[in-house]
């Protein structure tokens, strides 16, 4: 029961954002600012997670590639293709719930309890529409375009990881990349990053924003927040495997 | 003016608000008094309309504000200035930009006049030099003073204050409340204030709803406070023997028996006037005080 009522609320929240907004340029510098805070934000720990991710990867790959048969730019082509079906858009936004989610649900949990949601109601302001949406709408636009670095940055990992530690040259790891590329992995790559991406912010946006009590229950709400964008992110990154692969 | 008629309100099984109606009128400070718990804040977030009431009337001069739509609702806000507590200013905004915020949101004025408008009722609160200031960097006082200026930048009608003294000294709670009403005098605001401070209640009782446990227990002034009757009222109001020695001081001065002018050299110099000291040795011979 509590489950529907809390998914009816979660509803609700995405339904009374679609109105129009008071004052345009105030959500598109909204907009703007949550763009910065989750896409450049986010950087420097996605660079850091992709590039050690490729590396790792391409040496554990190394290890487990025995036989004499495979070719050794067969590496490239495992390492390119677990970071972009996997790696990148699921580990990146494993991490990015955390990063991101517990940020928004601690925003929004503060300027409740402090009052600053009431303060934005008593103007004539929906809050939900100009606190939450450009959320979510920054966390589409920028979470993608994180994943796409990620994948980019841990394949380059795995070249530096590849070529320095003498696994295989650099050279034939850069023709093995090019061997056997499907397109389609790049967009389901994709597909994965905006649905995760929703997930990201409009979850951790729902708790935060429907906190009640105090700072305590701002750290619950966070945890909750990244626990339950975790789950999902998991749950949909298998629908998506059996749905479009 | 804003109009209250037989408001109701529960949260699940348990009445906030019973049937409550009062009249707060334009131009003056109407008081909302009443212990913790007894529903001021439900009161006032019900006629801002942060929560829902059951039953009742909540009429905006003349328009009734329960039977709104969302959007009709959204235009009144505009008209509307709110003082919370914790002054509810944005964190990760200066001064200047949590005063200009409205401005920003409803105004297509270029931004040296907005900049004039945030000057010029920033300096009407008195704080002049805090612009770039943020909110971690002011004290109480001043939080609450960005709060009130915030609250009428927008030449607001209506201006509510949810506890404006809370957590402040005597001194500056009388500043925020001698602010609050010449602001409501000199723009015309109806204000409507949460308080359980004593001084305020005398201060800038113009009209006073007393409630308990969510009931319309008792309406008047400062004036008349002096001279109710009501139980109930008088042991929250005058709760210390400070305070009741007050209110009887303030009694003789309405009756004109003593001089209101605060100087009472005269009263204690002179043995037949000084009912104070009488009234003193009254209560020292009173069989309670052995």
């Amino acid at each position: 029961m509590k489950f529907f009522t809390t998914f009816g609320a979660y509803l609700l929240l995405l339904k009374g954002m679609l109105t129009k907004p008071e004052n345009f340029k105030m959500y598109w510098k909204e907009l703007m600012h949550q763009c910065v805070e989750i896409g450049i934000g986010s950087l420097p720990i996605v660079a850091i997670i992709s590039l050690f991710m490729g590396a790792v990867s391409a040496a554990q790959t190394a290890y487990q590639l025995t036989n004499p048969l495979v070719s050794k730019s067969a590496l490239a082509q495992v390492v390119r293709d677990t970071v972009i079906l996997e790696f990148a858009p699921t580990l990146v936004c494993i991490v990015l719930a955390g990063v991101v989610g517990s940020k928004i649900a601690g925003e929004l949990g503060n300027m409740r309890i402090s009052e600053q949601i009431d303060a934005l109601e008593i103007m004539g302001i929906n809050t939900k529409s100009y606190l939450v949406m450009p959320k979510i709408l920054a966390a589409l636009i920028t979470i993608p375009l994180l994943v796409v670095i990620a994948a980019v940055v841990g394949i380059w990992g795995g070249r530096i990881a590849a070529g320095m530690t003498g696994i295989i040259s650099t050279d034939d790891y850069d023709k093995g990349l090019l061997e056997n590329f499907i397109v389609f992995n790049v967009w389901f790559a994709l597909a994965k990053a905006y649905t995760f991406a929703f997930i990201i912010s409009s979850i951790p946006a729902f708790y935060g924003y429907n906190v009640k009590g105090g700072a305590l229950e701002i750290g619950r709400a966070s945890t909750t927040a990244v626990v339950t964008s975790c789950i999902l992110i998991l749950f949909a990154d298998y629908a998506l495997a059996a749905i479009l692969l | 003016m804003i109009e209250l008629k037989n408001i109701y309100k529960a949260f699940d099984d348990k009445e906030i608000l019973n049937d409550i109606s009062a009249v707060f009128e334009s131009g003056k400070t109407n008081l909302i008094i009443g212990t913790s718990g007894s529903g001021k804040t439900v009161l006032q977030k019900c006629m801002v309309g942060l929560f829902e009431v059951d039953s009742g009337e909540i009429i905006y001069d003349g328009k009734p504000f329960t039977l709104m739509t969302q959007e009709e609702r959204k235009i009144l806000r505009q008209q509307i200035g709110m003082l919370f507590q914790g002054s509810a200013l944005f964190d990760s905004k200066t001064v200047q930009a949590n005063v200009k915020f409205p401005l920003d949101m409803f105004t297509n004025w270029d931004h040296n006049k907005k900049i004039k408008r945030v000057n010029e009722v920033l300096d009407r609160v008195n704080l002049n030099d805090s612009n770039k200031k943020f909110p971690a960097e002011i004290s109480g006082g001043m939080k609450k003073r960005v709060g009130i200026a915030r609250a009428i930048v927008l030449n607001p009608k209506y201006l509510f204050c949810d506890e404006p003294n809370s957590g402040l000294d005597p001194q500056t709670s009388l500043v925020i409340d001698i602010l609050i009403r010449e602001i409501t005098l000199e723009y015309n605001i109806t204000t409507i204030i949460n308080t359980h401070d004593m001084n305020s209640v005398m201060e800038i009782g113009q009209n006073i709803l007393y409630l308990y446990d969510g009931k319309n227990e008792w309406v008047g002034n400062n004036k008349q406070i002096i001279f109710s009757k009501n139980d109930k009222l008088n042991k929250f109001i005058f709760a210390s023997e400070f305070l009741r020695d007050a209110k009887d001081m303030r009694m003789l001065e309405e009756k004109g028996i003593i001089d209101n002018d605060r100087n009472m050299e005269d009263v204690i110099s002179d043995p037949e006037s000084n009912l104070l000291m009488k009234d003193n040795e009254k209560r020292e011979h009173h069989p309670d005080s052995e």
